[in-house]
């Protein structure tokens, strides 16, 4: 079970990412997701592409980062198709299908499929960073420090978490048991609703189980209770622990460098990035030295590996 | 002393239920008690400790009579939340138990419920982590922990709090007989340490009675004996068989007294009695001193003849010629594993969580693929998986399976009834029916961890199944935790470790000269003649008796 549905899911492992308190890890993946978003510029987004991968493999999970780009794929050559298909806009005719009825003239243009690729670059980047961030923050950490604003809703979401790979395990218990039946699994829409209804009702009776366990926990508890107050020698050991680590520090750097150059580069004009009607991208010194700027912003907190053992 | 539990005339109906599943129960515990429930499967043991917890009624409803007091505070006005500060409670499945990702997160979260501030928080789960062993695990994922590292952890949760009380429901059933023996250490080090009142539910009594105080037995949700371990034992040998521990059992049948709550104690029985010479071993019929450990020597009929090599036919029914199993990225959980199986031959299939008994079976069935090495087998191999819950997939019995397979088994009066209601042993014998089928018999029968949470005599019927399957010829092999249940099924064992075989040899072999994987029998006896059940251990003894009475 652990190996088979854990892969995508938080695992502490050693690395400067995973070392980093969970606040700072997501800051540093909201900081990428805004730069990407700012970002039109196909050599700077695939400069980050390669550094997100990068940071990935140094945070050893670049297999699960590989698998989540069968997902991208997915997602990005149906856009760049319907993007060529339906884009009237772009000049430089590459295939004509002939008159599509109510569609017009099936004209498919260069600058189409150009700006279908960025838009597809730029999700994919998108689902690299999410992934790169749900297998590298601790999830508990984080809410932890949402529970601040609201307990039960921390602990519903941390609890979801929770329950995920439960289910996909159960799932998973229950697909191979009915492979083991000597006439394999119940076939037909019929057999595999009743598939569907097992294992609902499985994962109800886990559910049941849980919350019996948070009864106990004291959760029903936790909405009447209000944590004690801290007493001098608390906020002095609490200012003692929430000092920054050096990981968290070069992370929070990173974050603000990142969302700094995409804002320049944004600005500034050298990521300029125009697709219609005629294909726009300039590569000069200044946008080959943002990529460059870019990749070391990124990856450059990977360097100092000391104190990132669990 | 104030009882730090008590139950007043309590009866209580599970919604829809017409039999109770307590009824008129009264009892006190005192603190520092540590305290055996014992009864077959569905006689209200689970439902006593939801009730101490508060769980019943609150959470599950019903109908309650009587008044429940834990720490004075009574059930019916304090919820589970209020309860669980006083009590914290360890149930079968730990995965049900952990509700969050991280083992800190887990140990923290009764504490940060019950509103303590981050320093008392950060203390408890240092403390709890320390005590328990687990400090090492607290950074890491709940994914990631083997069955036994989760029920430490789950029991940490449970402690993390502080209770004075500590309610456990069969919490050594998914474990292997090391780490159960340790958690049982564990529960014993903190009721005399820290004088946690303990109330534990256990099928396998051989593994705790002796460190039980008192043994509360319940029969149909009433309380049928209530006294001390030995007490207990002179009670279950008249009334309640199925209760008996093999020890028990050994000297019930040998005519010894008194009966034993534990291999000490039976062995300092023994030796007083000059049945068991100074090395340990036990005078033999022929008045030769058998050897302490691993003894292979055939005694009367103590040593089931052929055992090693399958005594019902020589046909070939499996074989493993060195099949890894070897994750992309991950461990080789199968490292050139051999294995024969001849058909009629009945092995039991040994080891700790995580040596790879279940990838073993799981390969046979053809659910994995080896990564390297072959596998043979004559015909068909049915595999019955862990939780037999998983195979049910219709609203009523019959539909599960046909008619004949239903007959064969000896549902047929059950057709009508919803499989989920079913108990444990029929639950077990419905999902046998399925993956055996009705048509062609498989060549190869395996069953993973059949007996979870089963009592002992649904646990001999299973045994008389298997050994009956056996006998039609088919191979039958069980993996299990179970060394008693092993050697009442199994002619030989295999002994797995790292995903190798370690050791291969008859039952009487492999299951008499250890410790862990040993039955009690056994253990009593120091291995002698091979003996492994009480009955042939006593046969064992009365030769002994005969010839120390001669002398």
């Amino acid at each position: 079970m652990a190996l088979g549905t854990s892969a995508f899911f938080y695992r502490r492992l050693a690395s400067p990412l995973h070392a980093t308190r969970a606040g700072v890890g997501a800051t540093w993946a909201l900081a990428l997701t805004a730069a990407t978003i700012i970002l039109f510029h196909p050599l700077l987004l695939l400069a980050m592409a390669v550094a997100v991968i990068a940071a990935g493999m140094a945070s050893g999970v670049g297999p699960a980062l590989a698998r989540s780009a069968c997902t991208a794929a997915i997602v990005a050559v149906p856009i760049v198709a319907v993007n060529v298909l339906v884009s009237r806009q772009g000049l430089t005719v590459f295939a004509r299908l002939g008159d599509l009825g109510p569609f017009g003239q099936g004209n498919l243009t260069v600058e189409a499929a150009a700006y279908g690729a960025v838009i597809a670059l730029k999700l994919s980047l998108l689902i690299f960073i999410t992934t790169l961030a749900s297998l590298t923050v601790d999830p508990d950490e984080l809410l932890r420090a949402l529970r601040r604003l609201s307990f039960r809703s921390a602990l519903t979401a941390s609890l979801s978490t929770r329950m995920i790979p439960l289910l996909a395990a159960d799932s998973q218990r229950v697909a191979e048991a009915q492979r083991t039946r000597p006439g394999g699994a119940p076939g037909g829409a019929r057999g595999r609703v009743a598939l569907l209804a097992a294992i609902l009702a499985g994962s109800l009776d886990r559910a049941m189980d849980v919350a019996a366990t948070l009864e106990l926990r004291g959760f029903a508890a936790a909405r009447l209770q209000r944590p004690s107050r801290r007493s001098p020698a608390l906020s002095r050991s609490r200012g003692r622990v929430s000092r920054f680590s050096r990981h968290d520090i070069a992370f929070t750097c990173s974050a603000a460098a990142v969302l700094a150059l995409a804002l320049v580069g944004r600005i500034g004009g050298s990521a300029g990035f125009r697709a219609y009607p005629l294909l726009d991208v300039r590569i000069g010194a200044q946008t080959l030295a943002l990529c460059a700027a870019l990749m070391a912003a990124i990856l450059l907190p990977f360097c100092d590996r000391r104190g990132i053992e669990p | 002393m104030n009882p730090i539990l008590s139950f007043e005339n309590v009866s209580y109906h599970y919604p829809g239920a017409e039999r109770p599943a307590l009824d008129g129960v009264s009892l006190e515990l005192h603190p520092g008690e540590l305290c055996l429930l014992a009864s077959l499967s569905g006689h209200g043991k689970s439902t006593l400790l939801r009730a101490a917890s508060g769980l019943v009624p609150h959470f599950y409803g019903g109908r309650f009579a009587g008044t429940v007091r834990l720490g004075g505070l009574d059930t019916r006005e304090h919820g589970p939340a209020r309860l669980g500060a006083i009590a914290g409670a360890l149930f079968q499945d730990p995965e049900t138990q952990l509700v969050t990702s991280s083992v800190r997160a887990e140990l923290s979260l009764s504490l940060e419920s019950r509103g303590h501030g981050p320093t008392a928080v950060a203390r408890g789960v240092e403390e709890v982590a320390l005590a328990l062993g687990i400090d090492a695990l607290l950074s890491r994922s709940v994914h990631e922990l083997s069955g036994g590292e989760q029920q430490r952890v789950a029991l940490a949760a449970a402690l993390a709090g502080g209770p004075s009380v500590l309610l456990l429901d069969e919490p050594t059933s998914q474990l292997d007989p090391v780490a159960g023996d340790e958690l049982i250490g564990l529960l014993r080090r903190l009721n005399q340490e820290w004088e946690t009142t303990i109330l534990l539910a256990e099928h396998r009594l051989e593994r705790c009675l002796s460190v039980a105080d008192r043994v509360i037995a319940l029969d149909r949700g009433r309380i049928a004996h209530d006294g001390d371990p030995a007490s207990f034992l002179d009670w279950a040998g008249e009334a309640a068989p199925d209760l008996q521990t093999p020890g028990a059992k050994l000297f019930a049948l040998s005519g010894l007294r008194p009966l034993p709550v534990g291999v000490r104690q039976a062995r300092a029985s023994l030796r007083e009695q000059g049945l068991l010479i100074s090395s340990g071993g036990v005078p033999a019929a022929d008045g030769e001193a058998s050897s302490p450990r691993g003894s292979t020597r055939r005694l009367g009929g103590a040593h089931r003849a052929a055992a090693a090599t399958g005594s019902r036919g020589s046909a070939e029914a499996l074989r493993m010629r060195g099949v890894w199993h070897e994750i992309r990225d991950g461990p080789a959980i199968l490292r050139g594993v051999e294995l024969r199986m001849k058909a009629g031959e009945s092995v039991a299939l040994m080891g700790r969580n995580g040596a790879g008994k279940s990838t073993l079976l799981r390969h046979l069935a053809g659910l994995l693929e080896p990564s390297r090495g072959r596998i043979e087998c004559a015909g068909r191999v049915a595999l019955l998986l862990q939780n037999p819950g998983d195979y049910f997939v219709h609203e009523r019995v019959s539909d599960e399976t046909s008619p004949q397979a239903l007959a064969a088994a000896g549902l047929a009066p059950l057709a009508a009834r919803n499989p989920r209601d079913l108990s444990g042993g029929e639950r077990q014998r419905l999902a046998l029916a399925i993956v055996a089928g009705d048509g062609e018999a498989p060549a190869v029968l395996a069953l993973d961890e059949p007996t979870r949470g089963m009592d002992r005599a649904a646990k001999r019927e299973l045994a008389g199944i298997l050994r009956a399957r056996a006998g039609t010829g088919q191979a039958v092999i069980v993996a299990t935790h179970d060394p008693e249940f092993a050697a009442a099924c199994a002619d030989r064992a295999v002994l797995m470790a790292d995903g190798r075989v370690i050791a291969d040899g008859s039952a009487s072999e492999l299951l008499a000269g250890g410790w862990y994987f040993a039955t009690e029998t056994s253990r009593i006896l120091g291995g002698a003649g091979g003996a492994l059940l009480p009955e042939q251990g006593a046969e064992l003894l009365r030769r002994g008796v005969a010839l120390e009475a001669v002398a």
